[in-house]
């Protein structure tokens, strides 16, 4: 069954990233990129990472193609692009490096060092006195993690300061808002 | 036959090897600004699917918890980029990365 279902979805989630990077219209590709989230939530799902799966979904999948099919729509960038090469040989070369890349990474994986050891403490992924999963990721975040925890919420007030400030017209007033009469 | 074969994490790391090259190919490849953003999304997944990979063979639940902290760095990542994407669009009204060889305002 988990064989089965490995090969189903990691076939599903190559597949949807092709279609990401081969789709001409961006909408398209945001549609393959569900297909591709939604596969590898389900890879987790086989890792017994219940949470990080929920979570993708609703981030990734609920969020995240969310805002790119607003700004594809917002743009109006929804017409097929060209695939016509401006720098030449861009495409053989961009090919070769991402199949250098592949053989390097593959290569990593094969070795027994990449592998690493096995923790002695720390909070499993199963087994163990903690509960479910959860309770798991909890108290490693909570303990082990927290200082990062918290520079991730500085991280996010700056990606929404960012945001609206490369959101806001330069050069115009903000038009006062008419208050509503008592 | 089926029944004595079973999933390594090694299938989960070629996996993500083969997603997280389709992602760099992808961002090389295409002119697109927005789908080169997709195709880093699509390399932030592979790194997920490792980490998860990873959480699962040597049994620790640390793989998952930064598994979030991606999570947090695209969100932001994709806030800010598709800002950035709006901003220029108002002013060049074309979104391919061939169009942006100038860096004035």
């Amino acid at each position: 069954m988990t064989v089965v279902l490995f090969f189903l979805f990691g076939g599903l989630t190559l597949a949807g990233a092709l279609g990401v990077v081969l789709a001409r219209n961006p909408v398209h590709s945001a549609l393959f990129l569900v297909l591709t989230l939604v596969s590898v939530a389900v890879l987790f799902l086989l890792q017994d990472a219940q949470l990080v799966a929920a979570v993708q979904i609703i981030v990734y999948a609920g969020a995240i193609v969310v805002l790119f099919l607003f700004v594809i729509m917002l743009l109006g960038v929804d017409r097929p692009d060209t695939f016509e090469e401006p720098l030449r040989f861009q495409r053989p070369v961009a090919l070769s490096i991402g199949a250098i890349v592949l053989a390097e990474v593959l290569f990593l994986a094969g070795h027994r060092w990449a592998t690493g050891a096995r923790t002695a403490r720390g909070v499993g992924v199963t087994g163990g006195a903690f509960g479910s999963n959860i309770q798991r990721v909890a108290h490693v975040l909570f303990t082990t993690f927290l200082w990062p925890f918290e520079i991730t919420a500085v991280l996010l007030v700056i990606a929404v300061v960012g945001s609206v400030v490369l959101a806001r017209r330069s050069g115009e007033r903000p038009e006062p808002i008419d208050e509503p009469a008592p | 036959m089926i029944g004595s074969f079973h999933i390594t994490p090694s299938y989960y790391l070629v996996l993500g090897a083969a997603l997280f090259s389709i992602g760099a190919v992808g961002l090389l490849v295409r002119r697109n600004v927005i789908v080169m953003f997709m195709s880093i999304e699509l390399m932030l997944n592979a790194v997920n699917l490792t980490f998860v990979a990873f959480a699962k063979a040597l049994n620790d639940a640390a793989g998952q918890v930064l598994v979030f902290f991606t999570l947090v760095v695209a969100a932001a990542e994709v806030a800010v980029g598709l800002g950035i994407i709006v901003a220029i669009f108002r002013r060049r009204r074309a979104a391919t990365a061939d169009d942006l060889r100038v860096l004035e305002g």
